[in-house]
């Protein structure tokens, strides 16, 4: 993967945690799959399990492949099924003030491209994106820039992403292939190691 | 050069430095459970690969489990089959598991601990983000990914990039009624849930040096709570004790073990000093553990506690809690369902009864856990006092299982989050110590547990 182009949806809240992402009762699937039907479940859906019209996302063009979200995106649980949930809902790129560390990995662990922004530049595109939901957003993972131009709006901006995990993602290399790869390193640190 | 205790434990454990900031880090010790290690053996069973060190693996199941009638099949259909299939992994990978009805079964951050699997110096790793409890004893440990658990079930090691670190200092003396879960509680507050963020903090100062294993454990267990990647603890004589205590250990060990305490000269990223004697009992009044104040404070609103967190707690700025009517009092969790957590409890609630309206549960960390409070006479206490006492697991933490908190309730919980539908979907929670629990089940209202104590 080497650039996401798409429109963008918004959910302006501070803190969400893996558990609103996906909650406790959806994680007894011994798989990976079919959880983007419950991403957000909580907020999303009414409690007679039709789609709740003020929930944020439903504002927004569907099959939209980034998301706008509030600081501290995916704090709490470990629970990678949050990754897999915004992954088989069809986000690629989430943009955030900051991003809980655990989460962080799962998102890159599953392709998903996380894009730290200053506080007051996340409420800049927030505000384009919820005013214009057609606006486009170019994300480049090569350049590490992300490219948002409106009518009346223009930002760019390089972000950060760790050398390796960026050319794992571009050339698609799995980590775990990756450690395979050195079984030879390990077992021989094994030799000097005390348990 | 002078290094942290993080850095000497970090550096003793890279088996490669793939580029300068990631190393593909060895880990010693792997606690998996039912919930998040299904698709991790599913990975190494379509490859056709066994676990490399299962002998370094170890299994329990608890976050999915009933707390009544363990003796009995599970019911719910989709429980049972995430169990079975954690047996069945354990058993086809060679995996020592301490399931269900087991004498050692529990908690995972429970059962490490009190049977000296965890140990100092280690790296420790489980598919679960309360892994920092295990810092307590001067580890290394952290909560990962299920596609990690797979890298460590096949390899022994992940990759990662070298954490920042901070020191967060507490000196000075704690409070009468006031815990281990305030001194927590009370941190979070100040520093955010995004305060440490990127680091592993060591938790230092006098208040820690005083503190217990069991208490070491609740600070470090909240960690995360902090944004922290892990919290520990140097290594001293509390620690040796409690794992000598378990399993032998050398004299060479003990001093390897005692070499990897920070140098005096060693610089942190960042470091915190708090005043011990600041804190107070605390109870949280969002939807966010950062929004814990002193019980007998009115609640704020800012950033942290925001409309949206007070809304769905149904709290307004500059309400008093205390004298506030409770549903329901949660006892456990791996905060705080050790022995000395019980024993608290029990003390508090001894002769005494709870309030009628009140459900009372108490859900020791393990079977251990649970035969010690039964040997000491403190089940009698608790039945006595009309509170349930349960089988071990994480039960209304999370409400995987059926211990769920009704829609609407208001829950005085032991656990670690207060977030949004965490205890049951619509449930109201407020994080608090153990005997701050204990007071509200005996009242039926929030109350500082100081008036109980003489």
């Amino acid at each position: 993967m080497k650039r996401i182009q798409s429109t963008g949806m918004v959910l302006n809240i501070d803190n969400i945690d893996t558990d609103q992402i996906i909650p406790a009762k959806f994680l007894k699937s011994t798989d990976r799959e079919g959880f983007g039907k419950h991403l957000f479940a909580n907020w999303r859906y009414l409690e007679n399990g039709e789609p709740n019209p003020d929930f944020s996302l439903h504002k927004f063009r569907k099959g939209s492949s980034v998301l706008i979200a509030g600081n501290n995106f995916g704090c709490g649980s470990s629970r990678e099924h949050a990754a897999w949930a915004i992954s088989d809902y069809g986000i690629r790129a989430i943009i955030s003030s900051q991003f809980a560390d655990i989460f962080k990995g799962n998102a890159l662990n599953n392709d998903i491209v996380p894009i730290e922004v200053e506080a007051d530049e996340l409420a800049l595109i927030t505000k384009e994106v919820e005013q214009h939901p057609e606006t486009e957003i170019d994300v480049n993972i090569d350049e590490q820039s992300v490219t948002i131009k409106g009518d009346s709006f223009s930002f760019e901006k390089k972000f950060d992403i760790d050398p390796l995990k960026k050319k794992f993602i571009m050339e698609d290399i799995s980590e775990l292939e990756y450690l395979i790869s050195i079984k030879q390193n390990i077992e021989a640190f094994e030799l000097e190691h005390v348990l | 050069m002078s290094r942290t205790i993080i850095d000497k434990i970090w550096d003793a454990h890279v088996v490669k430095s793939v580029t300068s900031t990631v190393d593909a880090l060895y880990i010693d010790t792997h606690y998996i459970h039912e919930v998040t290690s299904p698709q991790a053996f599913a990975g190494l069973n379509k490859r056709n690969l066994k676990v490399f060190r299962p002998q370094q693996t170890i299994a329990t199941a608890d976050h999915n489990v009933p707390t009544k009638n363990q003796h009995l099949p599970i019911e719910n259909e989709l429980s049972s089959h995430q169990v079975s299939t954690l047996v069945n992994n354990c058993e086809d990978h060679g995996i020592e598991l301490f399931g269900i009805g087991h004498e050692k079964n529990g908690i995972v951050h429970v059962i490490g601990p009190e049977n000296g699997f965890t140990q100092p110096g280690m790296t420790i790793v489980c598919g679960d983000s309360h892994t920092s409890t295990h810092g307590a004893f001067g580890a290394i440990a952290f909560g990962i990914g299920t596609s990690q658990v797979e890298h460590v079930l096949t390899t022994q090691c992940l990759l990662l990039s070298r954490p920042k670190t901070m020191r967060i200092e507490v000196n000075g003396i704690l409070g009468k009624g006031v815990t281990a879960k305030d001194t927590a509680l009370y941190i979070i507050s100040q520093l955010g849930t995004e305060g440490a963020t990127g680091h592993f903090v060591e938790f230092a100062g006098t208040v820690f040096e005083q503190f217990s294993m069991e208490e070491r454990m609740t600070v470090c267990n909240m960690s995360i709570e902090m944004g922290a990647r892990g919290g520990l603890v140097g290594i001293d004589a509390t620690t040796i004790d409690y794992v000598c205590k378990r399993v032998e250990i050398s004299k060479e060990r003990i001093v390897y073990w005692q070499s990897l305490n920070t140098d005096e000269a060693a610089q942190f990223d960042e470091v915190i000093k708090l005043d011990g004697s600041m804190i107070t009992p605390m109870i949280t009044t969002g939807t966010s553990p950062d929004t814990g104040i002193d019980i007998t404070q009115q609640v704020q609103s800012n950033q942290r506690n925001n409309e949206k967190g007070l809304s769905y707690m149904q709290m307004k700025e500059d309400d008093f809690l205390l004298g506030k009517n409770v549903d329901y009092v949660f006892i456990g969790s791996c905060t705080n369902s050790r022995i000395e957590d019980l024993r608290q409890v029990a003390e508090l609630v001894k002769d005494r009864k709870k309030a009628t309206d009140v459900t009372a549960w108490i859900v020791p960390g393990s079977n251990e856990v649970r035969k010690q409070a039964q040997q000491e006479g403190l089940d009698k206490i608790f039945i006595d006092a009309g509170f349930e006492f349960r089988e071990p697991g994480c039960s209304a933490c999370l409400a995987m299982n059926d211990d769920k908190i009704p829609s609407g309730a208001l829950c005085v919980s032991t656990s670690n989050r207060n977030f949004e539908g965490r205890q049951g979907d619509g449930a109201r929670t407020i994080l608090a110590s153990p005997i701050t629990a204990a007071a509200a089940a005996i009242t039926g209202k929030i109350t500082d547990p100081r008036t109980y104590l003489n």
